[in-house]
């Protein structure tokens, strides 16, 4: 588990609580460990904690309660500006009264570096940006795209080793926020900078990071590469927010090893891969990815199917979605590759339906 | 029978023509006074009886007599005048007059004569200073001082507010050259008969600014007639010259440890004016009204309310007591003769001439 | 045209074809139907700006009738002078003649003698000699006194030629010999009845040749009469001024070969006029009768100098300069005041300002910094002054400032400050600065705090982020935004200062007052309208003139309201 092991940990949050009343906890008892040069991104909807925890490590919230460190110091009590820590806001926060070149200047100048070497790394900031020949603009001159490149030389100028980024893309359109998605983490890896990264654009957390953790309710879901949490969601609520899902409810039956069996509500009984369930009788969510589910299946041993009817096809260029009424649930979707030998539904076909037993996965009922 | 039908007649006569009299009156009145105590007495002195006279008029007043002379000048030059009957000074009157801007009017045909026969012109006398005036009362301004402030000797004499020595402390002048300038040299030495045609000349002007200038650090300078009562009754000021009904109402009002002068007070007049340009019929009701509120009775009746002597020479008997205090108000009248033992009067043709030159040089000497 | 269009005929107008036209001529852009683009799109919008006008009209009318011609009135008043020339127009004219040097001719004395009789008539020689005191003094009670004597120069005349013939002092006999004999008729017809209006006086054919002054004051007496006083021409006997013109017409012409009507008695009264005994009186001394001052060359000076119908005199006056014959001087020491006044007004408005923007500051910053609910709560505080009377709130200033007062009571209470060397805190400048920066602190605080909260705090987060500390944070980053708002709240605060009176006029004593209060006490008290104006329009230049230095300086577009 990528958790264990502090001593190695870059940034840490040890047992962190923040509450801003008195009375509710924003986070609670958050752990995080993150070793140097990761890319992490926070996802989660919003009021899950995700920013407060941002806010947190760049300084301009305190913890009610734990411990952040930074390359093993708690920094708990280091005002922001001492932290040394690189940040880009999600509006970019570009000094309107002050150029390019002076805003990039501007920490440089703070930490009392000399005019020649400052303006060759400002240079060199901007030319890695590709935004060389903007320098005396005014932010107000430059287009959203061209503030946001700016406001990462910005917060990269003063060569900090960790890069905090807040919804830098949220007010981009969509074309130009998928090219500054590849641009940052190339820029990232290149220059070998750690990166907590804060989205509720599960796309873009999918891409861009090494890591992501999923926060809901104050707390981190789950923290895990990109695929393992699209593939092994460890509980259901990570498996809705993440990508596309069906689910069936009905309750455990039997728990063998790594199979168990699950009695839908409609009566059917299925094959699932406990994931955290413990105990028969137990009621549970079966999860099952679109894109995994196959019409008329001919599929081998442990495989199980359904009887479905097909409510509504579309058709959707590269792929076809089709919407089933399976075992009481109206919305259960399937995706089919759009293929030369593929068949083409039509609302009111019986069909069958099946899937292999490890894409299904019993997870917690909530 | 022939009498009897005589008689009627006449009596229809009169009745005709009194109803067609009242008919040709306005029924509304607006007149302009000070406000406060002096406008209080005049409402209850002259526009109340004549009101329940006339109950059919209603009567507004308007406290802005202290800016009167500007007001009618705008109203005048709009070509609307809302005032029927304005108090103003008697300098006030005779600017308005030279502009244009007051009525000339016959004293015998516009006011009462006196009970005992004597013709108004004769009755007011020399007070009807300007065609245009017709007076009201005298008063007077004079200083007042703070008993327990002024150490054992009172000060008898207007030099007091010079003399620094027996008398330290602030004292409080009105912000305007008049009546300063002609104390400053009375106390310099200059002869009280003398005093204008010494004020004419240019040296006379410096002299009497070089005397204010030895107490100019110990002025506090007043534009307002309530600023004085006011700084003698927080203690803020040793002296200072006001009107002597203001001073009145102070010591004998409200109780405060004020004595007065009676030492050189300015002489000076108050009265009506009535606006030209008036509608006949509002013209016609002014008329009637200024008759009922200048004669003797009426005039007497204002001194129970404050402490200012009635212009009319036949009202001075009449004169009671407070209203309130019930005390004789004549000792307190700046016409009364223990009073007046030494008095200036207000010099208004002088004043007239000479008000822009010195005041004009009266304001650089207090901006330096 | 069709080149144009060409291509496109059947395509309708899509940008994308406007594109390609404008690519392909460089004619006028052309709309569908072949008009010009530029007109169509005009006439488009001329709905709209029609809609636009019709929105803002009341307001426009309304500025125009209470703002702008106010002040168009006010600018015109600091130069205006015609009630010289209108009021005495046969001496100003005959003055144009004079060279300024010594005594003016007897002609002018003459001139001025008509003039002044008919002004008294109409009563205003007494506004002339207010106008003409603010130059001289002494004009007011000269002018005012020769109103009434000059009475005493005609009536000698017309005393000798009533004892002559009564008919001198009649109306009707006068009538016949200046007036039209056909007008006459007219007149007499109308008397009947009085009904409608009263025919208009004309002079006889003729008469003007042989009595010119008569003929000419006649006139006056009879436009004054008909056209002011509303009277009847045939009840009133002329005034003594026409006896005076009958007098220098007789003495100066012969009379035996007239034929006209009254001849004998016009003819009885030339003789009378040639025989010794006849009784004159010259002008000069007649008017020395009145004043010596008639004597004397300044009066009449001062009547050349400001004859014509407009002046420079105001202006130079709000600058402590007089006009004289010699040109515009300084007037002497100890009646410069307005210069002092002048400058004190700007010294202490900016005093002000810099004392409003170090309270403000701080103020307006916590403002934006707090919670919505917590700042309306203190911005009622800060509104609070103006829910009292400006009178009120600077009387309570008077309380505490004074030496008696709260303060200094506080002060020797506590023993900072012996009983008998009490502080001077009113009365003075110190008084006028704190209470006026009382007073207009909400002015600066309100664009203040508008700026301020527009201000997102990511620009001090990302400053801090930046390694800057809280001091750098707040002067390199937070300052510079919030200027816009100090400056709009400077303009404002320094703007409404610069015409104050009324708060120096109670707590300034002598050293506190500005310039306001002098044009106040032009304006009520002296009456000067005209310098009033002259420095009210001064006022105004300054403002404008520091408005755009202002503007070039700072740049009016980084002030910001909201």
């Amino acid at each position: 588990m990528p958790d264990t092991g502090t001593s190695d940990a870059f940034v840490a949050f040890e047992r962190v609580q923040k509450s801003y009343d008195g009375e509710t906890l924003v986070v609670k008892d958050l752990n995080l460990n993150m070793p140097k040069g990761e890319f992490l991104t926070m996802l989660g909807p919003s009021g899950s904690g995700k920013t407060t925890c941002l806010m947190m490590l760049a300084g301009f919230e305190t913890a009610t309660h734990g411990e952040i460190k930074l390359d093993g110091v708690s920094i708990n009590n280091i005002p922001p500006h001492k932290r040394g820590i690189g940040m880009v806001f999600q509006n970019y926060a570009l000094f309107p009264h002050m150029t390019v070149a002076e805003n990039l200047s501007f920490p440089l100048e703070v930490r009392k570096i000399g005019k020649s070497e400052r303006e060759k790394k400002v240079m060199r900031a901007l030319d890695m940006v590709e935004m060389g020949a903007f320098g005396g603009r005014r932010p107000a001159q430059l287009s959203g795209g061209q503030q946001q490149r700016i406001a990462l030389a910005r917060a990269l100028v003063f060569e900090p080793e960790l890069v905090l980024m807040d919804e830098p893309l949220g007010a981009l359109d969509k074309q130009l926020r998928e090219k500054m998605q590849f641009e940052i983490t190339d820029l990232a890896h290149r220059l070998g900078i750690t990166v907590v990264y804060v989205t509720h654009d599960q796309t873009e957390a999918l891409t861009m990071s090494d890591r992501v953790a999923v926060f809901d309710d104050g707390r981190i879901q789950q923290l895990a590469p990109p695929d393992e949490l699209y593939e092994a969601p460890q509980n259901s609520f990570v498996a809705q927010f993440i990508g596309e899902n069906n689910t069936l409810e009905g309750v455990v039956k039997e728990i063998s090893g790594s199979r168990c069996t699950v009695q839908l509500d409609g009566g059917e009984v299925i094959d699932a891969m406990p994931v955290n369930v413990s105990k028969v009788g137990e009621r549970t969510r079966v999860s099952i990815r679109p894109e995994r589910v196959e019409v008329n299946p001919d599929l081998g041993e442990g495989a199980h199917t359904l009887k479905a009817k097909v409510k509504e096809f579309i058709y959707m260029g590269d792929i076809f979605r089709t919407r089933l009424s399976v075992a009481g649930n109206e919305d259960f979707i399937i995706k089919t590759r759009n293929r030369p030998d593929q068949v083409r539904l039509s609302p009111g076909d019986e069909v069958t339906i099946g899937w292999l037993p490890e894409d299904c996965r019993a997870l917690d009922a909530q | 029978m022939k009498l009897t039908k005589t008689l009627m007649a006449s009596t229809a006569l009169t009745v005709a023509a009194g109803a067609v009299a009242a008919q040709d009156m306005a029924d509304s009145m607006t007149l302009v006074s000070w406000g406060g105590a002096y406008q209080a007495s005049q409402d209850n002195a002259y526009a109340k009886p004549y009101a329940e006279m006339h109950p059919e008029v209603s009567i507004a007043w308007d406290e802005s007599s202290n800016e009167a002379v500007a007001k009618l000048r705008a109203m005048n030059e709009a070509g609307n005048i809302t005032w029927d009957l304005v108090d103003v000074v008697a300098a006030d009157a005779m600017r308005l007059c030279d502009e244009g801007l007051a009525m000339e009017y016959d004293p015998d045909d516009l006011l009462a004569e006196a009970p005992d026969g004597t013709s108004a012109e004769d009755d007011f006398g020399d007070m009807i200073v300007s065609d245009c005036f017709i007076p009201q009362i005298v008063y007077s301004t004079t200083v007042g001082y703070r008993t327990d402030l002024v150490g054992d000797t009172a000060p008898t004499d207007i030099c007091a507010i010079f003399d620094l020595e027996a008398y330290p402390g602030k004292r409080s002048l009105e912000k305007r050259p008049i009546n300063n300038m002609e104390w400053a040299l009375y106390c310099d030495g200059v002869a009280k008969d003398e005093i204008y045609d010494v004020l004419e000349t240019p040296e006379g002007q410096d002299q009497a600014l070089a005397k204010l200038d030895t107490i100019k650090d110990n002025v506090v300078w007043w534009s307002a007639g309530a600023d004085t009562p006011q700084l003698l009754a927080d203690g803020e000021v040793v002296m200072g010259s006001t009107y002597n009904g203001r001073l009145f109402s102070v010591i004998e009002e409200q109780d405060q440890p004020v004595g007065m002068l009676w030492d050189m007070q300015v002489f000076d007049l108050d009265g009506w004016i009535i606006p030209t340009g008036l509608p006949e019929d509002r013209l016609a009701r002014v008329k009637d009204f200024v008759k009922f509120a200048t004669d003797t009775q009426r005039l007497a009746d204002q001194a129970k309310y404050i402490s200012y002597g009635p212009a009319r020479q036949s009202s001075a008997p009449l004169v009671g007591q407070h209203e309130e205090l019930g005390i004789d108000m004549a000792p307190h009248m700046p016409t009364d003769p223990e009073n007046a033992a030494n008095t200036l009067l207000y010099n208004y043709e002088f004043w007239a001439d000479y008000r822009d030159d010195i005041d004009a040089k009266f304001q650089a000497w207090l901006a330096q | 045209m069709s080149d144009a269009t060409g291509p496109d005929t059947f395509d309708g107008p899509t940008p994308d074809n406007a594109l390609r036209q404008a690519k392909k001529t460089s004619g006028p852009m052309l709309a569908a139907d072949g008009t010009p683009l530029k007109k169509s799109l005009s006439r488009a919008l001329r709905r709209q700006k029609m809609r636009a006008l019709m929105l803002i009209a009341p307001l426009l009318l309304f500025v125009l009738v209470t703002f702008i011609a106010p002040i168009a009135d006010m600018l015109f008043r600091s130069v205006e002078n015609q009630i010289v020339s209108e009021t005495l127009p046969l001496t100003t004219e005959e003055l144009g003649n004079w060279d300024g040097q010594g005594m003016p001719p007897e002609a002018a004395f003459e001139a001025a003698y008509y003039d002044i009789f008919l002004a008294a008539e109409r009563k205003q020689h007494t506004r002339l000699g207010t106008r003409l005191n603010y130059e001289l003094t002494g004009a007011s009670s000269l002018f005012r006194k020769s109103g009434r004597g000059l009475d005493d120069i005609g009536e000698v005349y017309q005393d000798q030629f009533e004892d002559l013939d009564e008919n001198w002092d009649e109306a009707l006999p006068w009538l016949e010999l200046m007036g039209d004999p056909d007008w006459l008729a007219e007149q007499q017809e109308w008397a009947a009845d009085e009904d409608g209006r009263q025919p208009r006086f004309e002079l006889r054919d003729g008469i003007e040749e042989i009595l010119p002054t008569t003929a000419r004051e006649f006139a006056a007496f009879a436009r004054f009469q008909q056209v002011e006083d509303q009277k009847n021409l045939l009840e009133e006997e002329p005034w003594s001024a026409v006896h005076t013109a009958l007098y220098t017409d007789l003495a100066a012409g012969d009379m035996s070969s007239y034929s006209g009507p009254r001849a004998d008695m016009l003819q009885a009264a030339d003789a009378l006029v040639a025989s010794p005994e006849f009784e004159t009186v010259s002008f000069l001394d007649g008017f020395e009768e009145i004043d010596e001052d008639w004597m004397e060359p300044p009066i009449w000076q001062t009547i050349k100098l400001y004859s014509p119908n407009y002046t420079s005199g105001y202006f130079l006056n709000s600058v402590d300069m007089q006009l004289t014959p010699e040109g515009a001087e300084a007037r002497p020491d100890n009646e410069r005041i307005y210069m002092l006044l002048f400058k004190r007004t700007l010294f202490m408005s900016m005093v002000i300002t810099f004392s409003c923007i170090l309270l403000g500051y701080p103020v307006a910053y916590i403002l934006s910094n707090l919670p919505m609910r917590s700042a309306n709560l203190l911005m009622i505080l800060v509104l609070l002054p103006f829910w009292t009377s400006l009178l009120v709130r600077t009387s309570a200033w008077k309380v505490m400032l004074q030496q008696q007062g709260v303060i200094n009571d506080v002060l020797v209470w506590i023993g900072l400050v012996a009983d008998d060397s009490r502080l001077t805190m009113i009365n003075n400048q110190f008084g006028t600065i704190v209470a006026m920066t009382h007073i207009l602190l909400p002015f600066m605080i309100l664009p203040m705090y508008s700026v301020m909260s527009t201000i997102p705090p990511s620009y001090v987060r990302a400053a801090k982020s930046l390694g800057a500390t809280n001091w750098t944070t707040f002067w390199r980053v937070y300052f510079p935004q919030s200027i816009p708002g100090i400056g709009a709240g400077s303009i404002l605060v320094f703007i409404l200062s610069i015409g104050y009176y009324i708060t120096p006029e109670i707590v300034g004593g002598t050293t506190g007052t500005f310039i306001s209060n002098r044009i106040a006490y032009h304006i009520s008290s002296s009456l000067n309208w005209g310098l009033a104006a002259a420095l009210g329009t001064i006022l105004l230049a300054v403002v404008l003139i520091l408005y755009w230095a202002y503007d070039r300086i700072v740049g009016i577009d980084n002030v910001k309201l909201g």
